[in-house]
């Protein structure tokens, strides 16, 4: 089971030091030999350096805005009473549940009814939409173990509202608010499905290796695929060790 | 401990009421400066409620809360001068010992020197010295009491409010933590606040207390007079045993009442402990450690309150003796008699009179019988 979840990786990795030529025909891989040739050119392939950085640029937005509105929404999900809260549950759920295709779709429509241009903006907008859920639910459930009379020793030791929210609440959610932000992170990185509808002629990442894969695929692309998977596990580890340490 | 006669903490015709009940009804409430007053009632009487709105935690529905002279009933918590201990410590997993400890001084922007010094100080005066770098997860659950013990009076407030903070401890912990936090009071000279559903606790602790039920108090006083000469069959019945006799007020006279009670004897009754009640049917009681049992023989001194039964049962006790008696007017009677060696033990099913001093005869009012959940005292 682990192998099967770890091949594409190794495969990615390998790849990414392979003595290939460049723009080998996609099923054709084969082991033709060790080199970092690839990382040091890592920048040579126009247009790819770009739809990178633009990626980057766009998962870590949408992380921040997520973290902050999905903290938000679990907030009003768990400590407030109104009506409507069920449908909103409910919305959040489907939000998840929803083909991804139909959410794009549907977006698109939307976007072209509202006259607003396709670019970052709306890959933007439709990343917060698709990727809000899942830190809304991941901080809820902190949330609903949470003992209020915490956060009333604070209020009752001089704390107004917000720094009780600074120092104590926020501080005991967290690791939830950190779960669901890079889960944020990484569904945005790596979306493509939605992207494609509301990119209008803005090139994420993997909209511009689908587009090569009929050409060939640089294997620059497993320089950065290498890079991120390699960032991501120091961001993990290093998660665990500052978690240790706090505990 | 000595009470300055000021008044710390006023409760103005308070009531609270919640969607369909209402937890505390009309209650006026006085706590002086540097008293040990203590809220003692069974679960589900408010005594929580009301302290949660001294505390600022809940808005009174009707009435004012003044503390030290100011009206504060609209103030939220963190403008008011009070701490509180919770029931379940509340502490901030997240933070050390330390860090806990010098949570309400940082907010205060007390310089760090001086949060070092008396972060240091409320943890001698708490017993933890050395405890600082902990976290409270780290700790046991005494340890965790006195970390939110020290947590609240390092701030100084006028006033400490404690929720029943023994309650999650073992017995032992208990009697020890009950001393320790009696020596703190003393040492520090704050008010505090006390709520307890332990009437052992609440009448060795503190100085005054106030027995609540159904969101009333049902009577204030210190422990001796409380128990002495309980207002009210409920409170007769919650601060121990009782004796209660069904009777009618034949006169009031000379600061003595007699009351006729069924079944035969008269009884004098202080006028002070009447709790004002005049020529009417009462009932009136004796606590079972102030009754002494002796053959039903001879005359009965006139000087003392008697009445006679039948001993139904003797249970030896060690220290002492256990008698239940069937009294007069068919009710049952119990008798704690210091085990001294040296009086006969009638036989049961013997007859027996039982006597003793008129001024530790009371009258109280009738309450209606305890429901059952409040029954876990
Ligand atoms: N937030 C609340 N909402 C509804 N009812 C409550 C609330 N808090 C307390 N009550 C009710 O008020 C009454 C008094 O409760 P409480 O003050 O906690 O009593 P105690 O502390 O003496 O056990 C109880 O009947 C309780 O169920
Ligand atoms: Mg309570």
């Amino acid at each position: 089971m682990i192998l099967y979840l770890i091949v594409p990786i190794i495969v990615m990795i390998l790849y990414s030091f392979n003595q290939s030529h460049a723009r080998l025909p996609v099923v054709s891989f084969a082991w033709q030999g060790f080199t970092t040739t690839w990382y040091q050119q890592w920048n040579a392939i126009p247009g790819l350096t770009p739809a990178f950085l633009l990626t980057l640029r766009l998962a870590f937005s949408t992380m921040i805005v997520s973290a902050v509105l999905g903290t938000l929404m679990a907030l009003a999900l768990v400590r407030y009473r109104y009506p409507g809260k069920a449908f909103v549950e409910q919305t959040m759920f489907a939000n998840i549940a929803a083909p991804e295709i139909v959410l794009g779709a549907s977006l698109l429509g939307f976007f072209i009814t509202l006259n607003i241009p396709r670019g970052f903006i709306t890959l933007f907008i439709a990343h917060v939409m698709f990727t809000v859920a899942y830190v809304a639910i991941t901080v809820r459930a902190r949330l609903s173990g949470f003992d209020r009379s915490i956060e009333e020793a604070a209020q009752d030791l001089g704390a107004n509202p917000w720094v009780t929210f600074v120092r104590v609440t926020l501080p005991l959610i967290f690791p939830g608010v950190m779960a669901g932000a890079l889960m944020a992170f990484a569904l945005s990185i790596d979306d493509f499905i939605t992207s494609s509808f509301v990119a209008g002629s803005t090139i994420t990442f993997p909209l511009w290796v689908y587009g090569v894969v009929k050409v060939g695929i640089p294997p620059q692309v497993f320089v950065f695929g290498t890079v991120i998977f390699v960032a991501g596990l120091l961001i993990a580890a290093s998660t665990l060790v500052f978690q240790r340490k706090k505990a | 401990m000595g009470a300055s006669g000021e008044i710390d903490v006023r409760l103005d015709r308070v009531s609270k009421r919640f969607a369909d009940t209402t937890a505390v009804d009309d209650l006026t409430l006085e706590v002086e400066r540097g008293e040990f007053f203590s809220l003692l009632g069974p679960s589900g009487c408010g005594k929580t409620t009301t302290l949660r709105m001294i505390g600022g935690f809940e808005e009174p529905t009707e009435g004012t809360i003044e503390l030290g002279g100011r009206d504060v009933t609209d103030l939220p918590p963190y403008r008011r001068d009070v701490n509180t201990v919770f029931q379940s410590y509340a502490l901030f997993p997240h933070l050390t010992v330390f860090e806990n400890v010098a949570f309400g001084l940082r907010r205060k922007k007390v310089s760090k020197a001086e949060v070092d010094r008396r972060v240091k100080e409320s943890l001698v005066l708490v017993d933890l010295p050395g405890y600082e770098r902990r976290k409270p997860s780290q700790l046991s659950g005494g340890q965790q009491q006195r970390v939110a013990v020290a947590r609240a009076l390092v701030n100084q407030p006028k006033l400490l409010l404690l929720d029943e903070p023994l309650g999650a401890l073992d017995l032992k912990l208990r009697k020890q933590m009950q001393l320790e936090l009696k020596r703190i009071q003393q040492e520090v000279g704050i008010t505090f606040l006390y709520v307890t559903h332990d009437q052992e606790e609440a009448m060795t602790m503190s100085n005054r207390l106030a027995v609540m039920r159904h969101g009333k108090i049902e009577q204030i006083g210190a422990p001796e007079e409380v128990y002495d000469s309980p207002a009210t069959e409920f409170v007769a019945g919650f601060l121990g045993a009782s004796n209660l006799l069904e009777g009618e007020v034949k006169e009031v006279a000379g600061g003595i009442a007699r009351v006729l009670v069924d079944g035969g004897a008269v009884l004098r009754v202080p006028e002070a402990r009447m709790h004002g009640r005049g020529v009417s049917r009462v009932r009136v009681g004796v606590r079972p450690e102030k009754i002494r049992l002796v053959a039903d023989e001879g005359e009965a001194s006139s000087a003392r309150n008697s009445v006679t039964g039948t001993l139904r049962v003797a249970t030896y006790i060690g220290v002492s003796h256990q008698f239940t008696v069937d009294g007069p007017g068919g009710r049952t009677l119990t008798v704690y008699q210091q085990n001294m060696g040296t009086d006969p033990i009638p036989a049961p099913g013997s007859g027996v009179r039982l006597e003793w001093e008129p001024e530790h005869t009371f009258a109280v009012r009738p309450s209606e019988p305890l429901a059952e959940w409040e029954e876990e005292q």
